[in-house]
């Protein structure tokens, strides 16, 4: 995020757009009633009629994965109205005048055609979004789920900037992270194509600093993502696979492939607390523990950096997970690797990373720090880009509308959406194991439009059979017209039903994101 | 005698980071409490959050290190299990160098063990062959 958590109850709109906050994101969710209580509009642009979409005072309903032409219909909106922001986009920006001229053909009539929402309403949410004194954006998985997921976030970054609705108190681009330590383990380049602290492979300063620091000779090439190296196992590129807290085997799409791939590896190591489905193809398992078992940080999605602290003592012979990766490094004879308490890990990243280098665990304190803190007396950075964005202009980069990789045909006439319930979380492991939650929910559903059930003449409740080209699961129906006529949602909690069977493993060509959002299925009743 | 008390920390769910205090009885989570001061949550939290201590003491927890023998996972020491990692990683990886190996790190895991991890995949292994699910 580049605002924080309390900022957003004191924006005067809010535009709401791929993200179901009550639902996935609660707390964050009670900001924006709170921001509604005090006068803000909200906006909700969403394929389904979520429940944050029933509070809003503007809800869009887009047809799936036209996010973009949404977005470029409301800067061609702004732009011919005046509505942007002069002073802004002159003193902060370049490319303008190429967005200006790009946006020309996206006319409301146009991007109606294309998304599916009434010429007036794009009107109404151009003009609230533009001439709020504080415009906050917010999204969440819907958007960077697709094939054009980091097209879907340029395009939200043109909008924020044309409006100068960033770098303020309550203004800017606000992505809620899905697990609690994403942007940690981002931060910490857990990601093939930059080292920790988004420092560059390609910067021999950069690569000096870290090689004196290990005591060794880095590899320059960038890495594999997860997609990728699935692939590569297939083709015998990677022959040995160390998982470390995550069970592909639900969380990845096409999960046919996901196992067969698992399968041929020579060695796969899993680290995991439970016996998850990845954990049963192992050769050889290392039992991690829990948030309570040990100390360490969290970096939370407004980049505050926050303490877990220790609270009972490992369950069994499981050890700390940093106490684990140190034990397979000195195995494999490494010399370095000798790390008394995670506090020390955390003082040697705090000297390689730029951004992390003022804070310390003594510093986390109660309340934690919001990076970038670059030095010892720095506050935290509560919101970004206030004077100057990192590369000191912000570029307009204009996006073109491009449709999803599977569209509904006649043998596959459906749109699935996959996504989470309010009451678990991500592959389930944990929160299936907790009462309170599977006593609320613990078997999967698909919600059906009721003219869609009507015509195929599925009940409530009733067993329905999903298929795509990849797969097929049995689920329960709920009627529901949450969803529009034509699509469908699952969500992809549940391990024996699992939504990834069906899931399009097609890629964003940059960030190689699956396109959770959008694949093709067909209902059938099961008799 | 009864030990209890409370730990500050963070809910282990999602990425909001609302702060939570963990009730221990004895060695044991007993429950959760939301925290009053931490900035981000201000004493709410989900039910997820209320729930965040129950799945720690499940039955189903790993509890010791296995290793796949004639064809099943069958529980080993530490030892065994830390030395047959090495020796198969270091013949897999000499055969068919640093790139035929992968890792996946963990959004669920600490800042400092996903550091540790992308730190032993480049410079113990010698690739860049690092993701985590921040995309799924
Ligand atoms: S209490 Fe709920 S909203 Fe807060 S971090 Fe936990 S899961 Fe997220």
């Amino acid at each position: 995020m580049t605002n924080s958590v309390e900022e957003l109850e004191d924006a005067a709109c809010i535009l709401i757009i791929g993200s179901n906050t009550t639902v996935a994101h609660p707390i964050i969710a009670t900001r924006i009633f709170r921001a509604r209580e005090k006068g803000a509009k909200i906006i909700v642009v969403d394929p389904r009629k979520t429940h944050i979409a029933s509070y809003a005072d503007l809800y869009l309903a887009e047809k799936s994965g036209t996010d973009v032409a949404v977005i470029n219909g409301l800067l061609h909106i702004i732009i011919k109205e005046g509505w942007y922001d002069k002073e802004f986009v002159e003193k902060r920006t370049e490319g303008f005048a190429v967005l200006k001229t790009f946006i020309e053909e996206y006319t409301p009539a146009r991007v109606s055609e294309i998304t599916g929402i009434p010429e007036v309403q794009l009107r109404q949410a151009a003009e609230m979004f533009a001439k709020a004194k504080q415009s906050s954006i917010v999204y969440c998985m819907g958007i960077t789920q697709h094939t054009v997921g980091v097209d879907n976030v340029l395009s939200l970054a043109n909008l924020s900037m044309a409006t100068g609705h960033i770098g303020k108190w309550a203004s800017g681009v606000n992505p809620l992270r899905g697990q609690n330590n994403v942007q940690g383990s981002t931060d910490m380049a857990a990601i093939p194509n930059v080292l920790p602290g988004y420092q560059s492979l390609a910067d021999d300063a950069v690569i000096a600093k870290f090689e004196t620091a290990w005591g060794v000779t880095l590899p320059r090439k960038p890495g594999l993502t997860i997609m990728e190296m699935m692939d590569a196992i297939g083709t015998g590129g990677i022959r040995a696979l160390y998982v470390m807290g995550e069970n592909p085997m639900v969380s990845d799409p096409d999960i046919q492939h996901v196992k067969k791939a698992l399968e041929s590896l020579e060695l796969l190591i899993v680290q995991d607390i439970f016996p998850t489905e990845t954990v049963a193809l192992a050769h050889v398992v290392l039992p991690g523990v829990t948030f309570a078992e040990k100390d360490g940080t969290f970096v939370s999605t407004d980049r505050r950096v926050q303490r877990i602290r220790k609270a009972i003592e490992p369950i069994g012979e499981a050890r700390p997970d940093w106490q684990i990766i140190c034990d397979v490094a000195h195995a494999m004879g490494a010399p370095d690797f000798d790390y008394a308490s995670p506090s020390e890990v955390f003082d040697e990243i705090a000297s390689l990373v730029p951004l992390f280098a003022g804070i310390s665990y003594d510093r986390i304190a109660e309340n934690g720090i919001q990076w970038p803190c670059r030095t010892k007396e720095a506050p935290s950075t509560v919101f970004m880009h206030k004077d100057t964005f990192s590369k000191g202009l912000g570029t307009f980069k204009p996006v073109a509308y491009k449709a999803p990789a599977e569209l509904p045909d006649e043998e596959y006439p459906f749109i699935l959406i996959t996504g989470r319930d309010a009451f678990h979380y991500h592959t389930g492991s944990m929160t299936r194991r907790s009462k309170s939650l599977t006593g609320q929910i613990n078997r999967c559903y698909v919600q059906i439009h009721p003219a869609d059930a009507k015509k195929l003449r599925i009940k409530a409740g009733q067993l329905t059979r999903l298929r795509s080209r990849r797969g097929a699961i049995e689920v329960e129906a709920r009627i529901t017209p949450i969803v529009q006529s034509g699509s469908v949602f699952v969500p992809f909690h549940f391990a024996e039903t699992a939504a990834n069977v069906l899931t399009n493993p097609a890629l964003d060509p940059v960030v190689k994101i699956p396109e959770f959002k959008i694949c093709a299925v067909k209902l059938e009743k099961v008799a | 005698m009864i030990d209890y008390r409370t730990v500050y920390t963070i809910c282990p769910f999602c990425g909001t980071g609302c702060g939570i205090l963990l009730e221990v009885m004895n060695g044991r989570l007993e429950g959760v409490l939301p925290c009053k001061t931490n900035p981000v949550n201000q004493g709410k939290l989900c039910i997820k959050g209320w729930s965040a201590h129950e799945f720690v003491h499940s039955p189903d927890r790993l509890k010791k290190p296995l290793v796949r023998k004639d064809g099943r996972l069958e529980e080993v020491e530490w030892d065994e299990a830390l030395s047959f990692i090495a020796s198969r990683l270091k013949a897999i990886t000499q055969a068919y160098g640093p790139d035929s190996f992968g890792a996946f790190s963990s959004a669920k895991c600490t800042t400092e063990e996903n550091y540790l991890l992308q730190k032993f995949t480049r410079a113990v292994i010698g690739t860049n062959n690092i993701d985590h699910c921040a995309r799924l």
